[in-house]
């Protein structure tokens, strides 16, 4: 049976140490569907950015708090979900980093590249607690594929 | 180790060569410390030589934006050379690429403190 799409999942604890192995995750994954360098890179960062998130803001830290991240691998998409089990936020409360008064700001931008170099962001409660994050990057169809994606599914 | 940081003076002016990466935790510090050590030190005509750093993220960028405003408040300045194309973009999609002083020759941006 041929599926529609895989699904990668890894759980760290709240340490910055970690995330360098999530962001070589984030390559492996890439590199193995195809993602142009310079795609991947951004897709690296912006995972990276969420996690950092999560680890700093949303588990401040708590070692009994861990971060969960899920790759679902999609014909048409990679599709990635990062949860904490902090207290959650309201993203549209954040200050703007473009804004001329905070543009010296030490801290704040890290939404900002998620929402550049990802196709779509978004932040919703779970509904057991903390915060989730889901990012997605469409895939280039195959060169081969000339524009048909039903080829194009992980696995084949 | 994150990041490489080497130190050169040419005349009244410390030249950091920065080599890896600028990010959330050991980079970012490793650069805060440095740039620190230095202002205490009364050496505040500062640049930081990006040509060697493989990848920021929004805390080393953040890191860069404190290090300008801690030099510029004890009255010198710190200014950037060599910028890879990547932190050039990370640069200017928050923009802050004029914010900076930028430079691509070393012996230009040692001049631009005369």
């Amino acid at each position: 049976m041929m599926l529609a799409e895989n699904v990668v999942e890894l759980t760290i604890a709240s340490q910055l140490e970690y995330i360098d192995l999530v962001t070589t995750l984030t390559d492996n994954i890439t590199s193995m569907i195809a993602f142009d360098e310079e795609a991947a890179y951004w897709i690296n960062m912006a995972v990276r950015e969420s996690v950092a998130n999560a680890v700093e803001h949303g588990n401040k830290y708590d070692p009994q708090r861990s971060v969960d991240i899920r790759f679902t691998i999609g014909v048409d998409a990679l599709r990635v979900s990062i949860r904490d089990y902090g207290e959650g936020f309201d993203p549209s409360t954040l200050p703007d980093p473009l804004d001329p008064n905070n543009l010296l700001n030490p801290a704040g931008r890290g939404i900002l590249y998620m929402r550049t170099f990802m196709d779509s962001v978004e932040y919703a409660r779970h509904p057991e607690g903390g915060m989730i994050v889901t990012m997605s990057k469409r895939r280039a169809p195959r060169q081969t594929d000339e524009g048909d994606h039903r080829h194009d599914a992980v696995g084949n | 180790m994150q990041l490489e940081i080497k130190e050169r003076t040419v005349g009244e002016v410390v030249i950091l060569d920065l080599i890896g990466k600028i990010t959330i935790g050991e980079g970012s510090v490793q650069l805060r410390d440095t740039v620190s050590r230095l202002l205490e030190a009364g050496h505040n005509r500062i640049i930081l030589n990006l040509g060697g750093v493989t990848y920021v993220d929004s805390s080393g960028i953040g890191e860069l934006v404190s290090r300008y405003t801690t030099t510029k408040n004890t009255g010198g300045r710190l200014k950037l050379l060599n910028l890879p194309k990547k932190i050039k973009d990370l640069l200017m999609i928050t923009k802050l690429l004029t914010v900076f002083e930028i430079y691509e020759d070393e012996q230009v941006a040692l001049d631009s403190f005369q």
